[in-house]
């Protein structure tokens, strides 16, 4: 089932520990970067500290360029690997959604588990939250199955939806994702210059 | 005297690293990073310890439960596992473990867990029109150029940044 172009079978009882592995290595970098603490995640919404726009652009560029690359040269198969579906309607409003729990909970789920697991009492509020969300789901689930799948495009690429070539649209948003970043930074200075308060 | 924690690591080399991360799942797996999808097999399993034919019965947690070993024997599930266990391993190295609430200085511990309540419940319901969460749909669905994890993430800003001033009392 890997993507990888040479065959072979990974036991399930080593992907499940691989999974694990991921996990901890993902756990180390989200509470590195800060993640764990509800008030420093938020503050990208206050521009005084974009640490979460430059972790999520950053790790995006990275990956994306990476499977670009290793594509090219033919040592992953692109056409293996899962493409999230798109479902136009309901990501958009879905996601603006979420972008309000996000700024009421200053985490989000994966983050909410950073925060528990370092002794963050709103974080275990923030898990009570999304285990109660997903029980109202399932009880309105039945009403809500023409809402949830309206507008489904399918599971194909930005590259294929656009005609573009792939590599032209990676190096396009890896351009971009350059200027993002500049001027995250600048904002951040400005924003910070003006209230000059300090963040621990 | 109290050790200081250390200090955060830069976002572009955090980022990078989860970038890495990404490519090496996807190269043996398949697929990216979740977190969302975690809570949906935990949820599901544990209805299904409370009430087995209620949850059954339930589309939602129905997916999660047959035609499979156990909802939780899960590349998501594991996943999650590994992220609290990197996080406390982190979070102890770092000086950063410490029961605490934290929230803005002007508002209440009350207040602090019913918004966060709130918001948790705001993102579980939405994840599920929009099919992941920021690990599994931004991050993730946004490496491999899904156009919806763009619509996604492109909406969770909006949406954040146009309730963000609501919010700026409890916050700063």
């Amino acid at each position: 089932m890997a993507p990888i172009q040479f065959n072979f079978e990974i036991p399930e009882v080593y992907l499940l520990l691989f999974a694990l592995l991921t996990g901890i290595v993902f756990g180390v970098f989200l509470e590195k970067a800060g993640f764990g603490n509800s008030r420093k995640l938020v503050q990208q919404f206050y521009f005084s500290d974009m640490a979460m726009f430059k972790v999520l652009f950053s790790g995006i560029v990275t990956a994306m360029l990476g499977i670009y690359w290793l594509s090219y040269f033919g040592v992953l198969d692109i056409t293996q690997i899962y493409i999230n579906g798109t479902y136009i309607w309901p990501q958009m409003l879905g996601g603006i959604v979420f972008g309000f729990g996000f700024v009421l909970a200053g985490l989000c789920p994966g983050t909410s588990c950073v925060a528990v697991f370092t002794g963050k009492l709103d974080g275990l509020a923030v898990i009570a939250g999304l285990f109660t969300g997903l029980i109202l789901f399932a009880e309105t689930e039945p009403a809500l199955k023409g809402a949830i799948n309206f507008s489904s495009i399918g599971d194909i690429s930005l590259y294929e939806l656009f005609h573009m070539n792939y590599g032209v649209l990676t190096f396009l948003i890896a351009l971009i994702a350059i200027v993002a970043f500049w001027f995250a930074g600048n904002v951040e200075e400005r924003f910070n210059s003006k209230t000059a308060k300090s963040s621990s | 005297m109290k050790k200081e924690s250390y200090p955060y690591w830069n976002p572009y080399i955090v980022g990078v690293g989860i970038g890495l991360l990404i490519i090496m799942s996807i190269v043996v797996t398949g697929r990216g990073l979740g977190a969302v999808g975690a809570f949906n097999g935990l949820v599901a399993s544990m209805v299904h310890t409370i009430a087995p034919d209620y949850a059954l019965s339930k589309g939602a947690y129905s997916v999660y439960l047959s035609g499979v070993d156990h909802p939780l024997k899960d590349w998501v599930v594991l996943e999650i596992a590994g992220v609290c266990i990197g996080g406390l391993l982190s979070g102890i190295a770092s000086r950063r473990f410490k029961f605490e609430v934290i929230k803005g200085p002007r508002i209440s511990n009350m207040s602090r867990f019913i918004f966060a309540f709130s918001g948790g419940l705001l993102m579980a319901y939405a994840a599920k029109f929009t099919r992941g969460c920021t690990s599994g749909l931004a991050l993730s669905g946004g490496s491999v150029l899904s156009p919806g994890a763009w619509l996604f993430m492109i909406s969770v800003f909006i949406g954040g940044y146009s309730v963000a001033w609501l919010m700026k009392k409890t916050w700063n």
